[in-house]
């Protein structure tokens, strides 16, 4: 369906992920990762480092293999080729400091469990196989989403909530795992406003703390206002970089192909943006 | 008449659907199972039923009915306890199914499972075996059961063919092939073949201790791996990918799942039969599933509700040899089916309708007191909204005539909403024309405030809003909540635009209803279905 953009030479090419295994100061580290179903490649020789404590948007058009990188990061899925480095090692060695926020609709909000039960899932690693959920858990869970501002909705069963708010719930479950490197499906997707600003802050204050998220992300002109580091994505990485130099109607136009129409708009926004710095 | 309907209904809403219906509706579910179980226990706890019943002549309890209710033969007692136990099991392991969408894999099992049968009893005829014996015809079902799973994953992951077209091919052509050899073993000179047919239709009448023993054993067995896997179990059905993320390995998961299926069903053959095992994974927890929204209060309902079909259904093949006891046991659990899915307190029919009701009945007042206040504003011209002016507004009344042209609602609905509101003393009625009270006018005020907000807001901030509205888009209106409207007056503050009623945005009033971005016209309001395209956001 989709032809990869076409490999050039130029400087945007990613230059990251030499197979020397990068160190444990690199959060996240892909090499020549290829993953297909049924023999139909999804994401090609994708590499890249990302740099600790930024935020980082994976931007790229549907079907580009943003959802399928993370995951065959996670080794949910099977990969054809690469390797993948968290901190340096695996990511079964590392994995507990990895936090996952998967798209919200992964999962049926039909489930018979509350905010609460949800968020505590997040906790299941450390709690251990065949022990219960304890009042610590629970206490700590009810904390996460007062983080991210739904504490009082904690008991509601989560068919109760309005997709902010069942979004900010998978927010507060990827908050308790207290990791150092957070990996994000479309957090942003059609959620409110204020849903919006709130996983905003969330993000700013990670970063504050030192943490590194990668962020799946599809509204292009919020990109230079979320994001330090940009990963341009269409089945290959077509471009790496800080927000300033890489996200670039160029770039952008490799990755979209023709059939971007808002391009103008967006470099229309950065220019704004740049001016009123 | 009216007043005597309206009252009815709200009798009826009241106990329907107030703590007060919830509590009555469980109380009365658990005082049946209470009565069955402690029928059992009665029965079970005498220390000699034959000795304190020989002193009289007759009574009903030597009879064969009264044997088999109260339980007097050992047997009858660990028959029925042993299927009770299988149906808390089912109970049990069916949840996880059911919530894990793979309900219909129990069916392929069980009805995989009847080859396996077939060859053990041949297998076991031809060397002399005892062709009867539980446990080898077991592990011929298990076998077979298993094979047909297997057959069903290799179908579903080599070629592009969905589950469900899987289910179907092996389900069908093993049942097949199953039926095929029955008709051989009929064929054969040894004539026992006749107890098979217990394990397509289920016979618990035709079951001895020892293989109660068997399944009672077994199901505590899964029972007990429910409960100590429950946090892993529940993780893998409601999120896979997370749960694989954070390590936990779901292939593994789901083949315990799936062993636990197994289990239950293959000892469940006997008593359930094959052709219905199916059914005692999928009722009991879907039963359960509309009287709670917590999963271990719904695995626990899931448990009580297999327990009693089971024991009823058993009860019943053990008095009468020629019924059935999987057909039984279907039938009690699609009773207790019904019944929940009606007077469910979380999910029943019964109480959703009341919920739509109750908006519906809330929705219709507002645009009433709001229609009344847009009468009054007309026809009090400019007035602010002075103590004075509220006194003057208050002196309008407007006409039935009036109320009925300003929306699209019908006389009859119109009526009713109108004797709500005299009931509830926020109307009165004179001369045949509507006038608010001190509390309606109040109410219309504050309803006529909200209604503007939110419409100033859509108009500010359209673009926003939509995906603000998110499910709700279409009633939002009538459930803001008061820290929404303290936040939109905030907003609004902001634009200088706060006053007590801010005047409609859109112009002479009456005129722009279709300002109601989001649907905030009166049919909109019918239902309390999902809301209308134009919440937009959600790609």
């Amino acid at each position: 369906m989709l032809n990869p953009p076409e490999r050039n030479d130029d400087a945007n090419l990613p230059t990251a992920a030499r197979d020397d295994g990068a160190g444990a100061d690199v959060p996240l580290s892909v090499y020549d990762l290829t993953v297909a179903y049924h023999r139909k490649p999804v994401i090609w020789d994708v590499g890249f480092d990302l740099p600790a404590g930024q935020l980082i948007g994976i931007v790229g058009p549907n079907g580009a293999g943003k959802s399928t990188l993370l995951k065959a990061v996670m080794d949910l899925i099977p990969r054809a080729s690469g390797r993948v480095r968290v901190f340096g090692d695996t990511y079964r060695e590392n994995r507990h400091r990895v936090g996952y926020v998967p798209q919200r609709e992964s999962v049926d909000w039909q489930f018979p469990v509350s905010a609460l039960d949800v968020v505590a899932m997040g906790l299941y690693d450390k709690i251990g196989w065949c022990r219960p959920v304890r009042k610590k858990h629970r206490q700590q869970a009810r904390e996460a989403l007062g983080r991210v501002g739904i504490g009082d909705l904690a008991d509601r069963q989560i068919s109760q909530l309005s997709g902010g708010q069942q979004q900010r719930t998978f927010l507060a479950r990827a908050l308790v795992q207290d990791a150092d490197l957070y990996l994000m499906d479309e957090p942003f997707a059609a959620v409110d406003a204020a849903t919006e600003r709130a996983i905003v802050e969330i993000l700013r204050d990670l970063k504050e703390r030192g943490k590194t998220a990668a962020v799946i992300h599809h509204d292009l002109q919020t990109v230079p206002e979320y994001f330090d580091y940009v990963v341009l994505l269409n089945m290959r990485v077509v471009a790496q970089g800080p927000v300033s130099q890489t996200f670039t109607q160029d770039n952008l136009q490799k990755t979209y192909g023709g059939r971007l129409t808002l391009l103008d708009e967006v470099t229309e926004a950065m220019r704004r943006r740049e001016s009123s710095l | 008449m009216w007043h005597a309907k309206t009252s009815r209904m709200n009798a009826l809403a009241g106990i329907a659907s107030g703590d007060r219906g919830v509590r009555l509706s469980r109380g009365l579910l658990l005082l049946a199972l209470l009565t069955v179980s402690a029928t059992v226990c009665h029965a079970r706890g005498r220390p000699s039923p034959d000795a304190s019943s020989q002193s009289s002549a007759f009574q009903w309890t030597d009879t064969q009915w009264g044997r088999v209710l109260l339980m007097k033969d050992y047997n009858t007692r660990i028959v029925i306890f042993g299927v009770a136990v299988l149906g808390g099991a089912s109970g049990l392991v069916g949840s996880f199914t059911l919530l894990r969408k793979r309900a219909l894999m129990g069916d392929a099992l069980s009805h995989a499972s009847l080859p396996g049968i077939a060859i053990a009893f041949i297998a076991a005829n031809w060397f002399g075996g005892d062709e009867k014996s539980l446990p080898w015809l077991l592990v011929g079902a298990t076998a077979s059961g298993l094979l047909g799973v297997a057959v069903i994953l290799v179908i579903r992951n080599q070629t592009r063919l969905k589950e469900d077209a899987a289910l179907g091919i092996v389900l069908s052509v093993f049942f097949g092939a199953g039926v095929a050899l029955l008709g051989v073993i009929q064929q054969m000179d040894t004539g026992h073949a006749a107890g098979l047919e217990g394990f397509i239709y289920g016979k618990t009448a035709s079951m001895r201790a020892a293989d109660a023993r068997l399944i009672a054993v077994t199901s505590l067995i899964v029972i007990a791996g429910c409960l100590v896997l429950f946090k892993e179990l529940k993780l893998l059905c409601f999120d896979e990918g997370f749960a694989g993320a954070q390590g936990f390995p779901v292939i593994a998961l789901d083949a315990g799942l799936m062993t636990m299926v197994v289990l239950v069903t293959i000892v469940g053959l006997q008593a359930v039969g094959l052709v219905l095992m199916i059914a005692l994974l999928v009722i009991p927890a879907a039963a359960a599933r509309f009287w709670t929204e917590t999963m271990w209060r719904m695995m626990l309902w899931a448990a009580l509700l297999g327990t009693g079909g089971s024991i009823v259904g058993g009860l019943v093949s053990a008095l009468f040899p020629g019924l059935p006891s999987g057909a039984m046991i279907v039938l009690v659990c699609s009773l207790f089916f019904f019944v929940s899915m009606m007077l469910g307190t979380r999910r029943g029919v019964i109480i959703r309708l009341i919920r739509r009701m109750r908006l519906n009945r809330r929705i219709d007042r507002q645009h009433l007191l709001r229609a009344m206040y847009e009468q009054l504003e007309k026809s009090s011209g400019g007035l602010d909204d002075s103590g004075l002016a509220e006194r003057a507004k208050r002196r309008i009344s407007v006409s039935l005539g009036k109320l009925l042209s300003m929306r699209s609602w019908s006389r009859r609905r119109l009526s009713r909403a109108i004797e709500r509101a005299v009931e509830d003393e926020l109307l009165r009625i004179q001369d045949g024309a509507c006038k608010l009270t001190q509390a309606g006018f109040t109410e219309a005020a504050r309803l006529t405030r909200q209604h503007r907000l939110w419409e100033m807001y859509l108009i500010a901030y359209a673009d926003v809003a939509t995906a603000n509205v998110d499910r709700d888009a279409d009633k939002i209106e009538h459930v803001l909540a008061p820290e929404v409207i303290d936040q939109l007056e905030d907003l609004l503050d902001e634009q200088g635009m706060t006053i007590p009623v801010p005047q409609s945005p859109h112009g002479p009033l009456g005129s722009g209803e279709a300002i109601g971005v989001l649907g905030t016209d009166a049919e909109g309001h019918a239902g309390v279905e999902p809301p209308h395209d134009d919440s937009g956001g959600h790609q």
